[in-house]
């Protein structure tokens, strides 16, 4: 059985008024079901040009992705979308339970079910009252929280996350984050979660891709060991999360002075573990 | 603050009106050309009187009504499909540029060749006019479009025809608001400039007649009742915009979250 999501040997390259930068060179990666992957790589690493490869908005120079064994070509019925600018991505004209309800419509499902899913998407992050609202009367925070309950409605086989909490303030982030890793663990849905924060796809990662600087590669996977069970409070201060954290960090400085990954690109690294921590 | 405005409006037309009255009286004006306000008033009681005022003033209305809303249906049929469709905005930008500036009252002797002094003819004139305001709003409004907001409906498998229905058009609705208000004064100068110089039915028409016949307090009269349309035509127009964009910035202020 293959991958939920393949993506192999992806390649962008922009063309324009006599300029060609690459932004995406050679990515190949793939993400099981029930997975949480993190991408996180240096500002400016073409991140969000991957994503958007991957989600079916931007056809790629080269390569391919499939989700499900199937090529990707356009937006698949089974990806929902989670932009990092919530303000422009929720529509101010609809209200937060149209907007939810939006995408749904699309699918062709009757009224009654619409209106269950939308409920419990909206209950689920928390906004079960928020139906009525206009999206600018909720804080940024809130706008978030719909934007991700309108992906869960949608019930995607996999979410997208183009770095979601970039633009929220750090408790919320943090509130956002449990709220993501909570999503997961209870639904069991695929996500793949693009970042430039390390902290924060160390913390929720089951797994990293550190990617290099532009013209990008992955220039390593990391398996994240730590718990299922995460809080704030505890996992950020834990050893293991400072080794892991130290790790990512140190690879992303090396990915932008542009030293070559000390391992082949295509295997899984754990890093070793300090026996003090075995206790 | 909001009371206080309505009583200087007030006072400052009641100014107005006293000078009105005044000027002549006092021999500054030949009160032949303009007579004090009391007379036009109440030639303007006079008008209202009079069955055929009626009847103008509902083919003047007819006019500026039927004009408008073929201007307004064209204008957003047509700037919709000219910016969706690739490469038809580039292709049609410089005939756009080239007829806009073409003045509609230019058109009046074509008019009256093709129709007389018929409704076609004003009719001819009005769409002619206030179309462009409608088409040129809805290509900048469509040009608004924020790609974020595109991307979110591409990405949820939104068609063509649902992207244009919950994206493209709310997004052009401020502007399309603002290019109807703008082509609904226009309309109404065209539809009275129309009547005056062509002669077809209507309020201009009948101002044309007073002047000829020296009823000059009843030309007055009817330029006030002309005045009077172009106010209530302003105010409910903004009074639609405000409720169709009651989620727009312009319009809901700040809101505190």
């Amino acid at each position: 059985m293959g991958a939920l999501l393949d993506v192999s040997g992806l390649n962008k390259v922009y063309e324009g008024s006599g300029r060609r930068v690459e932004a995406v060179r050679d990515l190949t990666f793939t993400v099981e079901s029930g997975e949480l992957v993190c991408l996180v790589g240096p500002s400016g690493c073409g991140k969000t040009t991957l994503l958007k490869c991957v989600g079916g908005l931007l056809a790629p120079t080269a390569g391919q992705v499939t989700l499900s064994g199937r090529p990707v070509s356009g937006p698949p019925p089974g990806m929902a979308f989670v932009f990092q600018e919530y303000g422009r991505s929720l529509f101010p004209w609809m209200r937060v339970g149209d907007n939810v309800e939006l995408p749904l419509k699309q699918k062709g499902l009757s009224k009654s079910r619409r209106g269950e899913l939308v409920d419990d998407a909206l209950r689920s992050v928390g906004l079960a009252d928020a139906a009525g609202a206009y999206p600018w009367q909720l804080s940024g925070g809130m706008q978030q929280r719909v934007a991700i309950a309108r992906a869960l409605a949608y019930e995607p086989e996999i979410l997208l996350m183009d770095e979601p909490f970039a633009a929220v303030d750090a408790q919320t982030r943090a509130d956002l984050e449990d709220l993501v890793r909570g999503l997961w663990r209870e639904r069991g849905i695929t996500i793949l979660f693009v970042t430039h924060d390390i902290d924060e796809a160390v913390y929720l990662g089951e797994r990293v891709l550190v990617l290099s600087g532009s013209p990008t590669v992955v220039r390593e996977r990391l398996r994240i060991d730590l718990p299922a069970e995460r809080d704030q409070l505890h996992t950020r201060v834990a050893p293991r999360f400072a080794e892991l954290r130290t790790h990512v960090y140190e690879q992303i400085q090396a990915a932008k002075r542009g030293t070559p990954a000390p391992e082949p690109s295509d295997r899984i690294v754990d890093v070793e573990d300090r026996p003090v921590d075995k206790s | 603050m909001r009371g206080t405005n309505a009583v200087l409006g007030a006072t400052g037309l009641a100014v107005f009106l006293a000078l009105g009255e005044a000027v002549p009286r006092l021999g500054l004006v030949k009160e032949a050309y303009f007579p004090p306000v009391a007379r036009i008033a109440g030639a303007l009681g006079d008008e209202l009187s009079d069955d055929t005022f009626w009847t103008a003033l509902g083919d003047t209305l007819t006019g500026w009504a039927l004009g408008l809303a073929v201007a307004v249906s064209a204008g957003i049929v047509i700037g919709v499909l000219v910016s969706v469709v690739p490469y038809l905005r580039e292709a049609t930008a410089s005939t756009i540029e080239f007829l806009r500036p073409i003045p509609s009252v230019a058109l009046i002797p074509l008019a009256v060749l093709l129709y007389g002094s018929e409704l076609r003819s004003v009719l001819l004139l009005v769409v002619y006019a206030s179309f462009w305001q409608v088409l040129v709003q809805v290509l900048y409004g469509i040009q608004d479009l924020d790609p974020v907001a595109d991307e979110t409906a591409r990405s949820y498998g939104l068609g063509g025809w649902a992207r244009v229905r919950y994206v493209l058009w709310p997004t052009a609705l401020p502007y399309v608001m603002t290019g109807v208000r703008l082509a609904a004064a226009v309309a109404l100068i065209l539809t009275v400039t129309a009547e005056l110089v062509i002669g077809a039915p209507g309020l201009g028409a009948r101002i044309a007649i007073a002047q000829n016949s020296q009823a000059v307090p009843e030309m007055y009269a009817l330029i006030v009742v002309t005045g009077l349309l172009g106010l209530v035509i302003n105010v409910g127009a903004r009074t639609v915009e405000r409720r169709a964009l009651a989620w727009h910035q312009s319009v809901r202020g700040e809101v505190t979250v």
